[in-house]
């Protein structure tokens, strides 16, 4: 019997010659990456170890995007408490550089390896052929002490993807249909793999943000086959791939899904869950308070020509705030090298530094009650972007863009 | 004997402890916060030795660590529901708090009924009714067994 790709980077990880969904492995690690969310946290049970160690500092990135720049005295405590410990230990920090998986997936991430990060959205690490999956503090600091954890190999959904893309639509539209499709939990501890002459179609930006999303199916991880397009955003980074893998003719799949990406259309996910999907169509009107372009689902330099080519020349809604906020220190740079930054700006959006922004509803731009978000980020549970009774709805870039200049839900083909 | 407190289905880590908390200290500092979004009072109510209990996919979404360990701070004993989200469940038994598979349970109960649960034998009586539990995966039970993770990690010299 064959094996899939998640099969295959396990058995790397573990050292033996093959690997099977329902196996449970003693995995090496490759890479660990924490960022400002629970790091705090990690330090006090690591500090409270009989024998405080670190197997290879090397595996370790900590990455400050939360909450950066601190908001509070209470904040920028567990900021000085990361920073000190990753000075004292020679951590490879970040802070300001943005948010933690696009600045790992432009730095350190390669194909085939197996990474823990202690976010869920780790599992974005597939665009490059790698395995990331998400854990909390406990499981990352064992890995920290000991350089390995212990892996279930899970079973994996293939989705096999044909056609291209109908213009107007983007990866996200994409993701957001195959949540819808499968449910909340319709991936739980499952890899989803996404192969088939459609990928080739799709850009490194496209393939981070659908893999990005599939931790809200409740996924373990999300893998897609290193071709010519990654290959070439690995050059590009200066990096060479550790191991390429594809799943085997003969491999076992849980489930097979055939989609054609010349069917998808513009998808909003409703409040409160990211399974709520519906044609944007059917959620033309909603009235807006705030509109946030970013995060580590779509805030890159794709995402914002996106929404610059649609708001050119036209203005926000009076009643409308716009939050622009690039990925990364790089897609910043770029954003304002082509102009990007200051079509945004003349159109009256409020451009703001590389962070997590409004998507986790405890930095900058967080929303009152009874309000209501238009949003790129990653999710739109109760409460996620704020207030307790505030509303937040998903949507690509250009239908947020198109939302934030009428101040109602709009499709951005509704204001040619 | 503990009082049960029921939430629904899809009950995400944010509505068990909302971000804007996350960076605060300690948990002690957090726990007051617990599910402010669904029960603004349940830090109040609930008592060490009560129980939460929930239908399909408890705890999706985000990793934070804090979600389990709020509970746990408040004393709660388990979480029982129908299924839980993988990295909830992981980080749950990783610092010692029972998460515990029961199909009938949800269906069987109101929210604030009693409840006695039977960690070893797997199962759970309340209203005169007996439920009976999925076992835990071994690898899971053994970190259970002594005490969570880091207790292993205290043991290995």
């Amino acid at each position: 019997m064959g094996m899939t790709m998640a099969e295959k980077i396990i058995a790397r990880a573990a050292g033996v010659d093959s690997a099977k969904a329902g196996d449970i492995h003693t995995v090496e690690l490759d890479r660990l990456m924490s960022n400002d969310g629970t790091t705090h946290l990690t330090i006090d049970m690591c500090n409270k170890l009989k024998h405080p160690h670190i197997q290879d500092v090397n595996k370790l990135v900590w990455i400050v995007d939360h909450n950066i720049p601190s908001d509070s005295p209470k904040t920028a405590a567990s900021h000085k408490k990361m920073r000190d410990f990753a000075r004292e230990h020679g951590i490879t920090f970040y802070e300001g550089e943005g948010v933690c998986h696009q600045v790992m997936m432009e730095n350190h991430v390669c194909p085939g390896e197996l990474i823990f990060g202690a976010d869920s959205h780790t599992c974005a690490y597939g665009a490059l052929g790698a395995f990331g999956t998400g854990v909390g503090c406990t499981d990352y600091l064992y890995a920290m002490v000991t350089g390995t954890s212990w892996l279930l190999v899970p079973e994996t959904l293939r989705f096999n993807l044909t056609g291209k893309l109908p213009e107007g639509v983007y990866a996200r539209d994409l993701i957001l249909t195959i949540i819808g499709r499968i449910g909340a939990n319709g991936a739980n501890y499952k890899a989803m793999e996404f192969a088939g002459e459609g990928l080739k179609t799709l850009t490194m930006s496209d393939r981070i943000s659908i893999c990005n999303l599939c931790v809200e199916a409740g996924a373990k991880t999300a893998l897609m086959e290193v071709d010519d397009v990654a290959l070439s955003y690995l050059k590009e980074h200066g990096r060479e791939p550790k191991a390429l893998f594809t799943s085997d003719p003969d491999a076992s799949f849980a489930a097979v899904y055939d989609i054609d990406l010349s069917e998808i259309q513009p998808i909003v996910a409703k409040p409160h869950f990211v399974d709520n999907v519906v044609p944007a169509k059917e959620s033309l009107g909603v009235h807006i308070d705030e509109a946030f372009l970013g995060s580590c689902n779509n805030g890159r330099i794709e995402d914002l020509r996106v929404g610059a080519s649609i708001i050119k020349g036209k203005k926000v809604h009076p009643l409308v705030r716009f939050l622009v906020v690039p990925a990364s220190r790089a897609v910043y740079k770029q954003a304002a090298e082509e102009g990007l930054l200051d079509i945004f700006m003349e159109a009256g959006a409020i451009v703001m530094n590389p962070n997590c922004s409004v998507c986790w509803g405890s930095c900058q731009g967080v929303i009152g009650e009874g309000e209501t978000l238009i949003s790129t980020g990653t999710r739109n549970f109760k409460g996620r972007a704020g207030h307790r009774d505030s509303f937040v709805y998903l949507a690509s870039a250009a239908t947020v863009t198109a939302s934030a200049i009428t101040g109602e839900i709009t499709t951005a083909d509704m204001l040619k | 004997m503990g009082k049960l407190f029921r939430f629904h289905n899809d009950v995400d880590t944010d509505q068990i402890i909302a971000s804007q908390y996350l960076l605060f200290p300690t948990i002690d500092e957090m726990k007051t916060y617990t599910f402010e979004s669904l029960d603004p009072d349940f830090s109040k109510k609930a008592k060490p030795g009560d129980f939460v209990v929930a239908c399909e996919n408890f705890g999706c979404g985000s990793s934070r660590e804090q979600a389990p360990a709020v509970l746990k701070a408040l004393g709660i004993k388990a979480v029982i529901a129908k299924s839980f989200a993988r990295i909830f469940y992981r980080n749950a038994i990783n610092i010692g708090l029972p998460v515990i598979v029961c199909k009938d349970l949800y269906d069987h109960v109101q929210d604030q009924d009693e409840m006695e649960l039977d960690l070893e034998a797997g199962t759970i009586v309340s209203g005169g009714q007996t439920f009976t539990c999925t076992k835990l995966p071994a690898k899971m039970q053994s970190i259970l067994d002594q005490g969570g993770l880091i207790a292993s990690l205290n043991k290995e010299d």
